[in-house]
């Protein structure tokens, strides 16, 4: 298992006041919040300030902590001596849903972790509680519906009281038409109460996987469609593909690069159901033959054209 | 959990249908009502106007109280500054998609 060192993730010195590492955490949570930052691996590095915050916060942890901190390198080989924990009391506070690292477990695990969630599964008495996943579907599972095999991690707590998680594999006829951040309720699948009663529901919150062809912005899809100059220029019709099939696409005379021609209705099938967008990339063929090369002559003989007019030059 | 994991499982758009009252959103984000009351009284829910004394909410309130509690928890804000977030969170996706459609 690797040592990780706390202070180096929260970027604190080994004194650092209490008030420093609050701060710290403040601006590194606000920097790699999930909901907020659009860094790359915002999550998994915010998942690392909770912990090392965990620690550091609680002066009973850092203490242990420390103790045993010395002479190890974050990412060393670390386990932890047969009398870890002698003379310390954790009294844990603050429980969160998401697991930690391995070094956090073995250091802190049961006692560390804060006891019961005071109150869970007490918001309706007899119901088990309702549990909440995310998941990232396919486009073609909201524009044709379908069944989908989806792997939920649900947490767990062990024997040993440490907070683990499971994997759960179910299928799920994806609803026609779900949008980005909707919900599939399944009812009577989230947990089930320690005693009679009925179990709770699981929430699914829906995302996307990019298209390799379609762009999504909430209920509306957008393609970059390449044409010719002269097809941009002078009008024509060509095939596109969209989610319902190829159709025959009627670009206008004096169309421009980036001009957007909408098809009603050819969106996600929501309800209502949203717009698909073409916007047009305007693709030059490549002047590497001779012939290619007198139609560009002869194109801008017979053209007075500045295409940097607008710049003074 | 259950034997019918090999069938596959209807799923239906929660947010379509669903009618929120106080008492579930509490149930559905493991949070007291108060806590959804307080909320509504900060802007950061807004009930829908229906003809009973209760409060209702429509589905797109979960996914919102659920973002207001994770900001409130791992950034450690208060409501005034959960309720700032949201909106500004909200106003710059909409600039996002303004940029976006004037691409």
């Amino acid at each position: 298992m690797e040592f990780k060192d706390y202070y180096k993730v929260m970027g604190v010195a080994r004194d650092a006041t209490e008030a420093q590492i609050k701060q710290a955490y403040r601006k590194l949570a606000r920097k790699y919040h999930p909901d907020v930052s659009k860094e790359k691996d915002a999550e998994s590095r915010f998942k690392e300030v909770g912990e090392a915050y965990e620690v550091l916060k609680n002066p009973e942890k850092r203490a242990a902590y420390d103790q045993l901190g010395q002479g190890h390198r974050a990412g060393e080989d670390f386990r932890p001596p047969p009398d870890w924990g002698a003379g310390f009391e954790f009294s844990g506070a603050g429980a969160r849903d998401s697991e930690y690292s391995d070094f956090f477990e073995s250091l802190f695990g049961a006692q560390g972790r804060a006891g019961p969630r005071h109150g869970r599964g007490a918001f309706h008495p007899g119901r088990g509680e309702d549990h909440h996943a995310k998941v990232l579907l396919d486009l073609d599972a909201t524009l044709r519906g379908g069944t989908r095999q989806l792997t939920l991690r649900v947490p767990e707590i062990d024997a040993d009281g440490r907070l683990t998680s499971k994997e759960r594999v179910l299928n799920i006829q994806v609803p026609k038409g779900i949008l980005t951040g909707q919900h599939i309720r399944l009812a009577g699948q989230g947990a089930r109460p320690p005693g009679e009663g009925a179990p709770g529901d699981l929430f699914i919150e829906v995302d996307f996987q990019p298209h390799p062809l379609y762009r999504l912005d909430g209920r509306d899809l957008y393609l970059d469609l390449p044409v010719a100059p002269w097809e941009a220029a002078l009008g024509a019709a060509v095939k596109t593909p969209t989610p319902t099939g190829t159709v025959d696409l009627k670009i206008p005379a004096a169309s421009h690069a980036g001009s957007k021609l909408r098809l009603k209705g050819r969106g996600i099938p929501a309800s209502p159901p949203g717009d698909f967008y073409v916007v047009l990339q305007i693709v030059l063929p490549a002047a590497n033959d001779d012939k290619a090369k007198a139609a560009y002559a002869a194109l801008a003989a017979a053209l007075p054209f500045n295409p940097r007019a607008n710049l003074g030059v | 959990m259950s034997s019918s994991e090999d069938q596959a499982l209807p799923g239906a758009i929660f947010e379509e249908s669903a009618v929120l009252t106080v008492k579930d959103l509490s149930r559905m984000c493991a949070v007291d009502e108060r806590h959804i009351v307080e909320f509504v009284e900060e802007g950061v829910l807004n009930v829908v106007e229906i003809n009973t004394t209760e409060w209702h909410f429509t589905g797109t309130a979960l996914r919102r109280a659920r973002l207001a509690l994770r900001l409130e928890r791992d950034l450690e804000l208060n409501l005034a500054g959960v309720a700032l977030a949201l909106e500004l969170m909200e106003e710059l996706e909409h600039l996002r998609r303004e940029l976006k459609a004037r691409r």
